[in-house]
């Protein structure tokens, strides 16, 4: 995984509430067999429609989502979180997420930071007013900004220092690479072995 | 070290620990054996390829085809687009991760529970994932096994290792002696109709009693595989001399002053005198009726000898609406004895079910006698290896002179992931574990068997036991 400390994208403006996993990724899309490229599946109900934000040039290589409140509800598919990673998103600000896709999130090296409605509202406009304008995600900070317009966004610790070290879950349990490499120099004989096949 | 008594699922634990979690993160456990199947892992081994992770011991990693494959026609190309795409790819990640695999057509190919087994794999002792709920089956052995997600296959693969918090224990003591026609499945649906679906929730249940000694190890595994059923994470029973005699031989056991070494380490894993568990059952063998299911969760079961229930049977408001909405979809009036229940087809076979011993009892039964008109018998076993063995033994005739369909290894009916699935409406007498709403095919309609009434009730075509084919059918079920 990916450490992040301070990074500038495309913020795109989401100008809607209570956008859940089958909104992010339909089921249909479930069915296959990777973990990636499912940037096609992203809002897929919704990518039909010329208006809808993301097809608008400006924003086709955005990477900071600003989304209304209660964002990733539903179920727990973590698809969700992959689609949006497949689309170029690094970050998603909303003033209230779903616990368990904020759970993902953090898992897949994607930052959910909580923002109040007010600071949703001016930065919407501030990207509004001027299309494809970029923000910066400082992730030490906490601070999402738009030229003059700052404003702070809330991550809870042990996610934020994950981040930004760069650590997923296997990465967490790696750092006890020594502890396993011991534990197996002490595994007795017998235990069984699949290789060299017998039959 | 304390000297506190442990249980056997304790030692497994203690003896598997990477490190200690602190301030109630989870502890780290070592992973001695991890089964691959295709259904569960292509996602897993893409994470690692995204990552640049190597797979880590792949000598402790084994894969077969079973959720898929069919079991007719093996050596054509599989029609079902999604099956095929999901069997290609464990094919192409077990070929570019380097791990051992047994695809369709060869010797060891078969479920995923009967194939550890049956190499000598699975030990008393050890720790064994899968992603699959049914990894339970290989507790019968003494092992800690558990069923996990693809994001922990994955951390398997790459670490061989698995963050878990600590569980409960809850003793299963079963006492007495099984009246002939009874067995490990009448067993465990006793259970789990007692304890309910939720009962064993966050707990590793231990098997034990006088009853569960004199198990066999295949009918240890059909009461280790439903653990599940009954909401637990695992469920266990202390190896012994009928484990140590299984094993002995097999393909992977231990071998020479291995074998010994392994022999007295495990006769160290039973339960200690005085050992306290969280919860205990007390289920008497002696009185155990064949068991059945009606309705649409595995609790909901009965002695064959009942009626089905009447909602009003239960107190438990959540109770009396699952048992009205269960009788709706399986299309029973309560009042109907059991063995009135005329079905569609049989089904022998999957994880739970799908053994030699399992075979040779059916073929016992319905050896010399007519199957029912109209009814489908179909019988699956659940390895490559098991369809050999009862080819040598000439079951295979048994079962084809009866009229029944004598198919290749695999999960088959038991989720109908591949063509084998009843119509809408169809009834079934299943030797399978679950018999959720649509399991086996949208609109199916499951009743939870062993073996013996599986071969009875093909002989009647009525839910029956053994014994009742002195008795002719009931007019009413016809
Ligand atoms: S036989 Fe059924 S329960 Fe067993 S692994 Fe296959 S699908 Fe799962």
């Amino acid at each position: 995984m990916e450490k992040f400390e301070v990074f500038t994208g495309v913020g795109a403006p989401l100008r809607r509430s209570n956008v859940d996993t089958d909104q992010i990724i339909p089921a249909v899309y479930l069915k296959r067999i990777t973990k990636t490229g499912f940037e096609d599946a992203l809002f897929a109900a919704w990518r039909n429609d010329p208006e809808f934000v993301l097809n608008h040039d400006a924003y086709k290589s955005a990477q900071v989502l600003v989304a209304g409140p209660d964002f990733g509800t539903g179920s727990s598919r973590e698809h969700a979180v992959w689609a949006l990673r497949d689309f170029g998103f690094k970050c998603v600000l909303s003033s209230k997420f779903a616990d368990i896709f904020r759970g993902n999130s953090g898992k897949q090296g994607l930052i959910a930071g909580q923002i109040t409605e007010q600071d949703t509202e001016d930065l919407w406009q501030a990207l509004e007013a001027n299309p494809g304008a970029s923000i910066t995600i400082n992730l030490v900070e906490q601070t999402a900004t738009i030229g003059d317009l700052s404003v702070h966004f809330d991550i809870d610790e042990y996610t934020k220092w994950r981040l930004l070290e760069g650590l997923d879950d296997i990465g967490l349990t790696l750092r006890d690479e020594q502890a396993i490499t011991d534990f197996e120099a002490k595994r007795p004989s017998w235990m069984p072995k699949t290789l060299p096949a017998k039959h | 070290m304390t000297n506190k008594p442990l249980t056997l699922a304790e030692k497994v634990w203690n003896d598997h620990l990477v490190a200690k979690g602190e301030d109630g993160s989870p502890d780290l456990l070592y992973i001695d054996l991890h089964l691959v199947h295709e259904v569960t892992s292509p996602q897993a081994f893409d994470g690692l390829r995204l990552a640049g992770r190597p797979v880590r011991r792949l000598d402790l990693t084994i894969a077969t085809e079973d959720h898929n494959t069919p079991t007719w026609d093996i050596d054509k190309p599989i029609a079902d687009i999604t099956s095929r795409t999901q069997i290609n790819a464990l094919r192409e990640n077990a070929k570019e991760f380097g791990v051992r695999i047994h695809s369709l057509g060869d010797a060891e190919q078969g479920i995923v529970h009967v194939v550890g087994p049956q190499l000598g794999l699975t030990m008393p002792g050890i720790t064994v994932v899968c992603g699959d709920s049914h990894t339970s089956t290989h507790g019968a052995f003494g092992a800690l096994a558990m069923g996990i997600g693809t994001s922990e296959v994955e951390h398997v693969l790459a670490t061989q290792t698995l963050p878990l918090k600590p569980f409960k224990t809850m003793a299963i003591n079963v006492d007495g002696t099984l009246r002939p026609g009874v067995t490990a499945k009448d067993i465990i649906l006793a259970v789990i109709a007692k304890i309910g679906t939720g009962g064993g929730q966050g707990y590793v249940l231990e098997y034990r009693g006088s009853a569960i000694r004199a198990l066999s190890m295949e009918a240890r595994m059909t009461i280790c595989n439903m653990s599940i059923e009954a909401g637990a994470r695992a469920g266990m029973v202390a190896p012994d001399q009928t484990t140590f005699d299984y094993l002995e031989g097999r393909p992977h056991a231990p071998q020479g002053a291995d074998w010994d070494d392994a022999v007295s380490y495990w006769k160290t894993l039973p339960t200690d005198e005085g050992a306290k568990f969280d919860a205990e059952v007390f289920l008497d063998a002696d009185t155990l009726d064949p068991f059945v299911t009606w309705g649409t969760n595995p609790a909901q079961g009965v002695s064959l000898n009942d009626t089905v229930p009447s909602p009003d049977d239960f107190s438990d408001p959540n109770e009396k609406a699952a048992a009205s909405r269960a009788l709706e979809y399986m299309g029973l009036t309560a009042g109907t004895r059991m063995k009135d229940i005329p079905v569609n087809t049989v089904f022998l076979g999957s994880c739970t079910n799908s053994r030699i011993e399992d075979l040779r009892a059916a073929a016992a039964v319905i050896e010399g006698k007519q199957k029912a008109d109209g009814v489908r018998f179909m019988v699956v076993p659940g390895s490559a290896k098991v369809r050999l063995q009862a080819e040598a033994e000439g079951l295979d005739k048994i079962f084809k002179d009866f009229g029944a369909e004598w198919r290749f290894a695999g999960c088959s009916m038991c989720l109908g992931m591949n063509p084998d699935q009843l119509a809408e409406g169809e009834r079934s007498a299943s030797t399978s574990n679950r018999n959720f709403e649509g399991r086996q095919g949208k609109g199916s309609r499951t009743h939870l068997v062993s073996p013996l009434v599986a071969a009875a009730t093909a002989i009647r075509g009525t839910l029956s036991s053994p014994a009742d084919l002195l008795e002719p059918v009931s007019q009413e079920a016809n």
